[in-house]
């Protein structure tokens, strides 16, 4: 009885952090992410890139149940996005909340443990003081008491950085962290990535500098719509695949363009 | 961005105070009617439950805003009379709770929903009315008329969600629609219903509201319905907190935030329903949007706003239903919006986080600075070849240790930037009050103290100087500008950079990297 209990538990800390198989995403009946299958390995930092509206976002917010999928399957440790929340953290974009929110920083990394809290319970010391140390970790500590909007953008990203590692995630998906900031924060994210590694935990980073990837991430998702390619940096992340993702869309736009002026000209 | 707000306040604001104004008007114009058929007011006036201290007055030699008297006064302030009691301590609850759920919807950026909702529960209480009158119900009962209110003000506020999802329009198109519509044809309904029917005056108060007409079970009802309020808002508070910062987040927390929302909607639903009677339908948006508003500008804290925005509306709650006992004919809504509004503008004024005198006083003290350290450096530079010539470049300090023998002339000061001497003189008079120089004749000399402070500055100013042109590629006769707008915020981290980057540790003061005008002596 408790070997079987000790060795499920082992089978899901070592299980794929996240598993994807055909998932499709449609808004408005128009799909966004077409059949996408991604096995990603523990304790690698990942990168997402694609064009815009590639469906970066998109298959982040899917992996959370966020937006409802047309069809597919989706594993994180193995089991359903729900039942294991409490493992993944989340950094979304800076620009979808309003800074002018009446909290401080450390309000906002609170945030991040309000689900262990619980319904209706109060903040205690104790998650002021994990928030505090996640704070530091991200090099924010003597701001801890500013208000959100007194602090630079760069200040914000890593705020909403420390909220997702207050939690002591394994997995972390994170929506553009790199977007926008300046230099030393930067280094501050790459530092907690490299740490979160080391750590043997798994980080989604969607970016959008193709001259960092290789320096940052261990492994590449190449996204357009679709998954153009999948697998360890040196191997996927060529110039063919990277025109594959980023060249295609744009020569059919061209082409319909052309096709269109075409018609004009003739009508 | 502050203007602009100031200036969306100021409109509500001035919308609110018309609402109010027309709800004395309109008050007053039935009281004219009123006269005009004695017999009728005294029926309304004995099938109303009057609560107010005016009641033995009736009607008949009515001269209605008669100044109570002082013995009015003492036992209104002491609460002496059994009915004003109760009646204040309810709307003061129903004004805490208001308040409270106000600083979520503020937050949440649905404050106007309740406005929609509000406006859309006059049709709901025409339909109940007629329906109670042909079944042969107490017509008047609060709980049936306030049951009709939810039903027609929950369909409006569907139909403003159906709009919004299934049509391109968007959301403030919707609320107008349909605030309009509603309010129109509940309007409508009641003036078919006071033909048919001429006791159903008491149908107005809902309009713009009315403590006198209400009974101790209604009040009963509404101080209920208001702790309940008060209680969720608090067990909720921090759920409710994430939901209006980080809807999204708060979901993959796993966080309903539909039911939130639900939840939070119901909260507004309550609170518009119950403080229909006292504030009215029209008036009780300003109940939800003022407090909150209000407690915007005294802190930079969710919890401090959400309990100011409670207090605040508290007192409107409190102040307004009392005021409305002693003038028993004033509409008690306005009443209490104006008593908010008063908070409203006191807050804007004097708001010690965001507060337009606070801000003043910070631009003011922004500017002054700025002047100084011009006026500072200016004096530093223009004394600076006397200086030189003495070959104290490196010793700055005065020798005397009290003040520099240089005089720079108010002339050369005033050719030095395209200041105004009236300026210049006040910004003189001010660092002379802080001893950093004093008048000397026609001129002034920097004391010990003002040589180490425009020393520092003038340093700040070449620094950046010489980084631009150095490391930036500007030309040297540009750099004077660019380095005026930034020397101010250079702080001390900057500076260490700037210094270890130009190599420039042993000398105090650099020369300056383009000819600097001299003082003509």
């Amino acid at each position: 009885m408790n070997n079987t209990l000790s060795e499920s538990s082992a089978t899901a800390t070592k299980a794929i952090p996240l598993s994807i198989d055909d998932l499709t995403v449609a808004y408005h009946r128009k799909p966004v992410i077409w059949d996408v299958s991604l096995d990603l390995p523990a304790g690698s930092l990942v990168g997402v890139v694609g064009p815009n509206g590639a469906g970066k976002s998109t298959l982040l917010k899917a992996v959370m149940d966020l937006i409802p999928r047309a069809s597919g399957r989706i594993k994180v440790f193995g089991e359903s996005y729900a039942d294991n929340r409490g493992r993944v953290g989340y950094v979304p974009q800076r620009e979808s909340v309003d800074w002018d929110f009446p909290v401080d920083a450390l309000d906002v990394v609170t945030m991040g443990l309000y689900r262990e809290i619980g319904w209706c319970f109060p903040v205690r010391k104790k998650h002021r003081q994990a928030a505090m140390e996640a704070l530091r970790r991200v090099g924010m500590a003597d701001l801890a008491n500013r208000q959100i909007s007194q602090l630079s953008g760069g200040q914000q990203q890593r705020t909403f950085l420390a909220r997702a590692l207050v939690q002591d995630a394994d997995l972390y998906l994170m929506d553009e962290p790199f977007a926008a900031v300046d230099a030393s924060t930067e280094r501050a994210i790459v530092d907690v990535l490299r740490d979160m590694r080391a750590r043997g935990k798994t980080a989604v980073v969607i970016h959008h500098d193709l001259q960092t990837v290789a320096e940052y991430f261990d492994y590449v998702v190449l996204l357009n719509m679709r998954v153009v390619a999948h697998g360890s940096v040196k191997d996927v992340f060529t110039p063919e695949n990277l025109q594959k993702t980023y060249g295609g869309r744009l020569t059919l736009l061209d082409e319909v363009t052309e096709a269109m002026r075409h018609q004009r000209r003739k009508l | 961005m502050m203007s602009r707000s100031v200036l969306i306040a100021c409109g509500v604001l001035a919308w609110i105070c018309f609402l109010a104004m027309l709800g004395f008007a309109t008050e007053l114009g039935l009281q004219q009617e009123g006269l005009q058929s004695e017999g009728q007011e005294a029926i309304s006036n004995i099938e109303a439950p009057n609560v107010s201290l005016l009641k033995s007055r009736s009607s008949i030699t009515d001269r209605r805003l008669e100044w109570p008297t002082w013995e009015q006064w003492w036992s209104l302030i002491l609460l002496r009379d059994y009915n004003t009691r109760v009646v204040v301590l309810g709307v003061t609850l129903l004004g805490a709770a208001a308040g409270m759920v106000g600083s979520f919807t503020l937050l949440r950026k649905r404050a106007l929903m309740g406005d929609a909702l509000s406006h859309a529960t006059l049709p709901g209480i025409g339909f109940a009315f007629l329906l109670a009158n042909q079944l042969g119900w107490d017509a008047k009962s609060l709980p049936l008329l306030l049951f009709g209110a939810t039903a027609t003000g929950l369909i409006g506020l569907g139909v403003v969600l159906v709009i919004r999802h299934s049509t391109r329009l968007k959301e403030d198109t919707a609320l107008g629609a349909v605030l309009s519509v509603f309010f129109g044809g509940g309007v409508a309904l009641l003036s078919v219903i006071q033909q048919m029917d001429g006791h159903a005056a008491g149908l107005e108060s809902f309009i713009y509201g009315k403590t006198a007409s209400m009974g101790i079970r209604d009040v009963q009802l509404i101080a209920a319905a208001a702790l309940v309020c008060i209680l969720v808002s608090f067990l909720l508070f921090k759920e409710l907190k994430l939901l209006c910062f980080d809807g999204q987040f708060a979901s993959s927390r796993g966080f309903p935030a539909i039911r939130l929302d639900i939840v939070l909607m119901g909260l507004v639903v309550t609170v518009c329903i119950v403080g229909l009677q006292a504030v009215g339908l029209i008036l009780v948006i300003a109940l939800l949007i003022i407090p909150a508003a209000a407690a915007r500008f005294w802190t930079e804290k969710m919890w401090v706003m959400f309990l100011i925005s409670g207090c605040i509306g508290a007192a409107g709650g409190m102040v307004g239903a009392g005021m409305s006992a002693v003038f028993a004919r004033l509409p008690s809504g306005a009443m209490i919006v104006l008593v908010c509004t008063v908070f409203f503008l006191l807050s804007m004024v004097f708001g010690t986080s965001r507060g337009i005198l606070v801000r003043w006083l910070q631009r003011t003290q922004l500017n002054r600075s700025i002047d100084r350290q011009h006026l500072l450096r200016a004096a530093f530079e223009l004394a600076e070849p006397k200086r030189v010539s003495r070959g104290t470049d490196n010793e700055i300090v005065p020798q005397d240790g009290h003040r520099e023998q240089v005089t720079v002339s108010m002339q050369a000061l005033l050719g030095k930037r395209s200041w105004s001497s009236w300026r210049l003189n006040r910004s003189i008079d001010r660092a002379a009050r802080d001893s950093l120089l004093y008048r000397d004749g026609d001129g002034i000399s920097l004391t010990a103290r003002g040589v180490i402070e425009a020393a520092r500055l003038t340093r700040q100013h070449r620094l950046w100087e010489i980084f631009l042109i150095t490391h930036a590629d500007f030309a040297p006769s540009q750099v004077d500008r660019q380095a005026d707008a930034i020397e101010h915020v250079l702080e001390p981290e900057l500076i260490r950079e700037l210094v270890s980057l130009l190599d420039h540790q042993d000398i105090v003061v650099p020369a300056s990297p383009h000819p600097v005008e001299e003082m003509k002596s």
